[in-house]
């Protein structure tokens, strides 16, 4: 093919100059539109009477126990979940059985739950009307309207999280590597540590990150099942709106400018480990 | 035999561990829905979950949530186009920021674009002008939607256009099409699973939202009520049977939704090999 062959050849597969510039227009006016100036909004409403007030907010002690709560609910909250992952990717990725694409749609099962669902199952079992109500009564048990629910609807909420960022990965390594390290005689749970965890780690680490997020900013779940007791049963989305329903809508985006934060290091921390690590992290649309 | 023999060990234990961790979390508490739902009887369960205003609620859940799919549905995909086909300063940041609404809270989107869309604030002030309310109606529950649907059409359709072969556009290009018709013909035809597969995830999880909603949804009975508030109403009423009712309508239509997004995967599949 003559070189005025390959070139025409090339660009017909580009768009002219003029669809590309007003594709970006588009595009830049309606991330602008729907998530940069959100994104704004909540850091120029938090500073809008000046560091002081905002910090006073985030200080204050319903706050502070709020940001407690969230805190040891996600530290909960994500390791179950990792521990499940793991121990689902490597059943169903490692091993050949039946029903195995079943098993993966139930996992999937919560994320097509809305959250107030999710909230609302756990009502149902453990509330005074519910499954276990009087048992939990008789016996002095608070799991509603308190941290071991609030959990529970957290780990819901983010169940599959960890096990859908590994079960994919998993099944592209395959068994060899196992295989080689069971028959030079390591034991399963060395070749796993030793084998399999350093070639899932960036992906593990991925899903953790997600999760966590999520974790950290359930709304609608936590929201039926936390009884909204401030100081002892609100998390910081549930403080968030407690202060913007009062008005106090300072106080509201103070604390949510930590939850943005959070959101903000989640997407670089997400951002660098997708260029670090592309074969492992992040090929999946969650 | 249930399982092929492999020289892997744990097997029994991992799936052990899996198949007690989703029921004991995820299956027993979603079966309690359905057998309170069943409890209230089949009238009470149609009296309830199929109310006039159950029914409005479900269109608006409905109706905005598809409303939302269509526009993230055309403004995803040219951003989806843009992310993979051009170079750009800033792309990074903009690639990055597409996931921002898996990442921040649904309570803070939720303040966040109410204040920015409310009437006389903001950006509420130029929609003023323009004799547009975009808060506490159908218009505010579909920005809120759109915010939350975003990701999912632009990630489902990023690694499909990405593996789109270059010399099948090369191709068209050399028997005569115009780049027009390349990808009228070409080109979206084979992104068609892939932004249904989009459109059908970011319809599900708009469908069941709750936490950027309520704020900008305006919340008055059969006019702006959305479906998972309407069940949050019935249970701080001790409603629970009602509650349990449209939970498992909504769920059911959830599943329904799930088992459309397999079909179409397994079609693009079959059609791929």
């Amino acid at each position: 093919m003559s070189s005025a062959g390959i070139r025409k050849a090339r660009l017909a597969t580009e768009d002219p100059i003029w669809v590309k510039a007003l594709i970006l227009t588009l595009v830049v006016a309606f991330l602008t539109l729907v998530l940069i100036l959100p994104l704004g909004v909540v850091f120029t409403q938090a500073l809008a009477k000046g560091w002081k007030v905002a910090w006073a907010a985030v200080r204050e002690p319903d706050a502070v126990a709020a940001i407690k709560l969230t805190l040891l609910v996600a530290a909960i909250a994500v390791p179950f979940n990792a521990v499940f992952g793991l121990c689902a990717s490597w059943a169903i990725a490692k091993h050949d059985f039946r029903g195995k694409a079943f098993l993966i749609t139930l996992i999937d099962l919560p994320f097509s739950v809305s959250p107030v669902v999710a909230g609302l199952i756990y009502v149902l079992v453990f509330g005074a009307q519910g499954w276990f109500g009087d048992w939990l009564i008789d016996h002095d048990i608070k799991i509603l309207f308190a941290l071991p629910a609030i959990v529970l609807a957290t780990i819901f909420v983010t169940f599959p999280f960890v096990a859908r960022e590994l079960i994919p990965l998993m099944q592209e390594q395959g068994v060899a590597e196992e295989e080689a390290a069971l028959s030079l005689g390591a034991s399963g749970l060395r070749t796993f540590l030793r084998v399999t965890a350093p070639n899932v780690r960036w992906g593990l680490l991925y899903g953790v990150l997600l999760c966590n997020a999520r974790a950290m900013g359930e709304f609608g779940a936590v929201s039926v099942v936390s009884g909204h007791i401030r100081g002892l049963t609100n998390t910081m989305p549930l403080h968030v709106q407690i202060l913007y329903d009062d008005n106090d809508a300072t106080g509201a985006f103070a604390v949510a400018a930590l939850l943005c934060l959070l959101a903000v290091v989640t997407l670089v921390l997400k951002t660098t480990l997708e260029v670090a690590q592309p074969d492992v992290a992040g090929r999946r649309a969650h | 035999m249930f399982r092929r023999r492999s020289a892997i060990p744990g097997f029994g234990l991992t799936l052990g561990i899996t198949l007690t961790l989703l029921s004991v979390v995820v299956l027993i508490p979603l079966s309690a829905v359905a057998l309170k739902a069943a409890g209230i009887g089949w009238d009470g369960f149609v009296a309830a979950g199929f109310s006039e205003r159950a029914m409005r609620a479900y269109r608006l859940s409905f109706g905005a949530a598809f409303a939302a799919a269509a526009i993230n549905g055309v403004f995803g995909m040219i951003t989806a186009w843009a992310l993979v086909r051009y170079q750009f300063p800033g792309k990074t940041v903009l690639n990055a920021l597409v996931d921002l609404p898996f990442a921040l809270p649904t309570a803070v989107a939720g303040i966040a674009l109410v204040t920015l869309y409310q009437p006389g604030n903001l950006l509420g002030v130029w929609l003023d002008a323009l004799h547009i309310k975009a808060a506490f109606n159908f218009t505010g529950v579909t920005i809120a939607l759109t915010f939350i649907g975003l990701p999912f059409v632009v990630r489902t359709l990023e690694p499909i256009m990405r593996d789109l072969a270059a010399d099948v556009e090369e191709a068209a290009a050399s028997l005569g099409a115009s780049r027009w018709q390349t990808v009228m013909r070409v080109v979206l035809p084979s992104l068609g699973p892939a932004w249904l597969t989009g459109f059908a995830l970011a319809f599900a999880r708009g469908v069941g939202e709750y936490g950027s909603v309520i704020f900008i949804a305006g919340n008055l009975p059969f006019k702006t009520e959305i479906a998972p508030l309407l069940i949050v109403i019935q249970l701080e009423q001790y409603e629970y049977g009602a509650a349990a009712s449209i939970a498992v309508v909504m769920l059911l239509v959830s599943f329904a939704m799930l088992f459309v997004i397999n079909a179409i995967q397994a079609y693009a599949r079959r059609l791929a090999a």
